[in-house]
């Protein structure tokens, strides 16, 4: 068992190669100048990135406004998706480790429910449900609720669905294994609950709190199933993508996706650097 | 420190943002959809009570025929990825060491952090009749003209193996990575063979990890929706597209939200007939992944 | 009376539903005293130090420091500091930042704690470990910096929850006498829970020893040793021989105990008067066992009886035998002489014993 035959190894070596193959291609062809993202390789250029488009007739990514606009839409569902998943995160895991109560096993159950339903599932129930309360809402208050219908809000909200039990886990196995008597340690020696709450507690679920926040992010940024169902006429980066795929796109997609995975890259080695040195 | 008349008031407060989470995005969001798919149209913004929605879905063969597609097809997804996750799990539980170990997995988490979008448009660059393996084929002389890999149930597959990968090595190897070395030891020590070894005692040992795996890997299967449509592009035929272009495109929402319902039925049942199949808990189960 | 306690507790019971985890315990510790509650785990000591510590409510009862009734007060506000079990050091602070955090919760400028707590390390042996790390400190270091992270609010009362309990054998020996002087040095109150008798021995001036929820006997360690109240208190401290029996005759102090196999010890009722026929239960310490080879060097002994040794626990200063007596049940242990012909025995070997009738305690079972 612990000596590797050489085809088991072959085959390791296989599967990190297929393993990394597209993200490859994709990365190299971002260099491509080409205005399709195929070879053959027409030689280098950083057009897709800050060309301004007398090249190939498109501007590149870092210029176009069609994709810096769908980028900001992005962060401006995963910000607040994010900070929302941290404070909600933080008292769902502060129920599910701390309180008492009635149907709190009923309640943790429903909590890990949402990992089981189908993205497009949440996406449609909750487009449906907030049209019902939107429609309703409008007809007796006689105003537009914009906010209820498909758009950015809406994909915040659906995200979220899913999204907080993520952070939920994150922050409940943290506080899990908290030791308590550090707080009462605290406590006795003069500290009032809100101090106890801001020295101790939170530095120690830091870690976990800017994991939370960090896996939030880059689960909203990639999120498409929900948020498809979800989106009015600002389009997060996903869904430009999808829509670029489907009809054809030039290598600015390509550039994108390196940025993409540049800014992934960067998150993942934050967290891995906080989780290494917080421990 | 119990007791407080202010406690009942600070519990009220917790549950709070629990309580409208699940109960305004994921309870009542059903109830509606659930509602919706007994719904039958019969003037404009006029609806009864009705199961017409799912008599539809029974009578139209595209409709059955799709769902029943995506659910052999997610089955075939979730074996084929248990059985190239597997080697690949065990390597790196029990056979790398130390910094070896946490590359390769951290190796193998990485291309799962990019969004499912980027991962698509690498297979399509690839597969593609203009792509690169179909391009280097013809540069190199192996065949006479272009081929097209992409839009084919072939394509479909490796894309979502592809996707779950990930999602079944990571609760294979921490499920493998428990099992004592000793007990292996003590299984060759007791005679049994390379083979012998792997099924009574490996195997076993990784069900939990492996009902974890497969139970994810087949929701996000099912659940699948760019990867189909891309990579099978018409041939795709998944159960989600059905269910957006009812949505979206042609804008029956009570036939959608039926379909919808019986997507959530069928991830469900197989997650259920998994657990119960194997004897074990979604709660154990989830913490495995 | 009032100015001679810091802590009294007055008819202190705490329920957990039907469950009394300390039912009616009264008792007063003085300035300066070194204060030992004494008892086998689950027997409610900790839930009585968390209510002096203010983390539980009792049920009725007073708990008053310096005459100051506690109840009501929460923990954060009452004069009393704990060393837990766990030390419970703030492992996202430096040790500096720990000693200094009551200081600063009690709205000391930051100079001055930082001042004071280094003038604390100082004294407890911690000189220059202020911007060191609390995981960076060993067993006995992480200890001082707990007490010192108490004694620097200069606390009434010290509670101290099983804080040797963590630490390896030699350490706990060696953090025993440095717990005692440092206690003497500040000349705080020191109230210390433990299960182990030898920590309450070595350093307490009074010991209360407890069991299901109720104080058995509070006294000296000399006391307890040597004049138990209770059957309870004269098993739970120090090694001991235990017989049951029945009381065979009894005046005058004077008392004789049957044993089931009709063997006779001779004792002394220590102030409980029993009644013939009675159930009895009769205590010898091994060290009151005189050892001999022939009987006749036990002659002025009223106890003598004659074994075979079984076995030799060598312990060095702390062996003993244990010898199967004809009459007696279960073997009888002795202290191993450490010098002398008898230093060598065997196995299997002869011998007689004796022992006085004062070192029998007889209590009624």
């Amino acid at each position: 068992m612990n000596r590797p035959s050489v085809a088991w190894k072959l085959y390791i070596a296989a599967f990190y190669i297929f393993l990394f193959a597209p993200l490859l291609v994709v990365a190299i062809f971002a260099f491509n100048a080409s205005p399709f993202p195929s070879p053959p390789w027409k030689g280098f250029t950083l057009e897709w990135f800050i060309g301004s488009g007398d090249a190939f007739g498109k501007p590149g990514v870092l210029v176009d406004p069609i994709w810096l606009d769908t980028i900001a839409n992005s962060f401006k569902v995963a910000v607040p998706v994010a900070l929302l998943a941290i404070v909600v995160g933080t008292v769902n895991a502060w129920v599910l480790e701390r309180a008492e109560f009635p149907g709190k096993t009923l309640l943790s159950m429903m909590m890990l429910w949402p990992l089981v339903i189908p993205g497009v599932v949440l996406g449609i129930s909750i487009l449906a449900f907030f049209s019902r309360v939107a429609n309703g809402l409008e007809e007796w208050l006689q105003t537009d609720l914009d906010f209820l219908r498909p758009g950015l809000p809406l994909v915040i909200l659906g995200q979220l669905s899913f999204i907080l039990t993520i952070a939920t886990l994150i922050i409940a196995a943290r506080l899990r294994k908290f030791d308590r008597s550090l707080e009462e340690a605290a406590f006795d020696l003069g500290a009032s609950r809100a101090r106890v709450l801001r020295t101790i507690t939170l530095p120690f679920l830091r870690p976990a709190l800017i994991g939370a926040g960090l896996v939030a992010l880059l689960m909203s940024f990639e999120n498409f199933n929900t948020t498809l169902m979800l989106v009015g006429s600002e389009a997060p980066l996903p869904i430009t993508m999808y829509g670029q795929m489907r009809e054809g796109a030039t290598p600015a997609i390509n550039a994108v996706s390196l940025l993409l995975m540049l800014g992934v890259g960067g998150i993942v080695g934050i967290f891995a650097l906080t989780s290494k040195t917080e421990r | 420190m119990s007791a407080k008349p202010d406690t009942r008031l600070t519990l009220f407060l917790l549950l709070a943002p629990a309580v409208l989470w699940l109960g305004l995005l994921i309870v009542l969001p059903h109830v509606e959809i659930l509602i919706l798919s007994f719904s039958e149209r019969v003037a404009p913004r006029v609806y009864v009570f009705g199961f017409g929605n799912y008599l539809e879905f029974f009578t139209e063969p595209l409709y059955w025929r799709t769902f029943a597609r995506t659910a052999i097809m997610s089955i075939l997804v979730t074996v084929l990825t248990l059985v190239l996750a597997f080697p690949i799990a065990l390597y790196i539980a029990r056979v790398a060491q130390g910094r070896l170990r946490a590359m390769l997995l951290l190796l193998c988490l990485l291309p799962f952090w990019v969004s499912e979008l980027v991962r698509t448009l690498g297979w399509m660059m690839l597969l593609r009749e203009t792509g690169v393996i179909s391009y280097v084929l013809q540069a190199t002389g192996l065949t006479g003209q272009r081929i097209e890999f992409l839009y084919n149930d072939g394509a479909v597959i490796l894309g979502l193996v592809y996707g779950g990968l990930l999602f079944m090595i990571v609760p294979l190897a921490n499920a493998l990575e428990s099992l004592e070395p000793a007990v292996v030891e003590a299984g060759f020590d007791l005679g049994g063979s390379r083979w012998t070894v792997l099924r009574r005692i490996v195997v076993p040992h990784a069900m939990p990890g492996i009902v974890a795996g497969s139970i994810i890997v087949f929701m996000l299967t099912v659940g699948n929706f760019a990867t189909p449509v891309l990579l099978g592009g018409k041939n795709g035929l998944w159960f989600t597209e059905q269910i957006y272009a009812q949505f979206i495109t042609r804008f029956n929402w009570p036939q959608g939200a039926a379909f919808g319902m019986l997507l959530l039925l069928l991830s469900s049942a197989i997650v259920w007939a998994g657990l119960r199949l194997t004897g074990q808990s979604l709660g154990t189960t989830l913490k495995q992944a | 009376m009032a100015q001679s306690t810091d802590l009294d507790l007055v008819s202190v019971v705490k329920r957990f539903g039907a469950h009394a985890a300390v039912n009616d315990v009264s008792f007063s510790v003085a300035p300066g005293e070194f204060f030992s509650i004494l008892g086998p785990s689950g027997c409610g000591k900790t839930t009585l130090m968390r209510m002096i510590a203010g983390f539980e409510n009792p049920t009725s009862g007073d708990i008053r420091i310096r005459d100051k009734s506690m109840i009501g007060v929460p923990a954060n506000k009452r004069p009393v500091n704990m060393v837990f079990q766990s030390l419970a050091l703030f492992p996202m602070m430096s040790v500096g930042e720990n000693v200094a955090y009551g200081l600063t919760c009690r709205g000391v400028s930051r100079a001055e704690a930082e001042e004071r707590a280094n003038r604390m390390l100082e004294r407890v042996g911690l000189k220059g470990f202020g911007e060191r790390h609390v995981t960076a400190l060993s067993g006995g270091q992480r200890q001082r910096v707990a007490i010192a992270r108490c004694l620097v609010l200069e606390p009434t009362l010290v509670l101290l929850d099983e804080p040797l309990g963590a630490l390896d054998l030699k350490l706990r020996e060696h953090m025993k006498i440095e717990l005692k002087q440092l206690q003497a040095t500040f000349n705080t109150t020191f109230a210390y829970i433990t299960h182990d008798q030898s920590e309450a021995l070595v350093m307490s001036d009074r010991i209360a020893v407890m069991n299901q929820g109720g104080f058995e006997q509070v006294g000296s360690p000399r006391e307890l040793y040597h004049h138990p109240a209770t059957p309870f208190v004269a098993s739970f401290v120090g090694e001991t021989n235990r017989w049951q029996g029945d009381v065979a005759a009894a005046s005058n102090g004077a008392i004789s105990v049957r044993l089931p196999s009709g063997a006779v010890i001779q004792g002394r009722d220590h102030g409980q008067s029993q009644v013939v026929g009675k159930t009895a239960l009769a205590f010898v310490r091994p060290e009151a066992i005189a050892l001999a080879q022939e009987t006749s060097a036990l002659s002025g002994l009223p106890n003598r009886f004659e074994g075979r040794v079984s076995a030799v626990l060598f312990d060095g200063a702390n062996s003993s035998l244990l010898i199967d007596t004809v009459g007696f049940d279960e073997p009888v242990r002795a202290v191993l002489p450490q010098a002398g012909q008898l230093a060598g025995i065997q196995v299997g070997e002869a011998i007689h014993m004796g022992w006085s009738a004062d070192a029998v305690k007889v209590f009624s079972a």
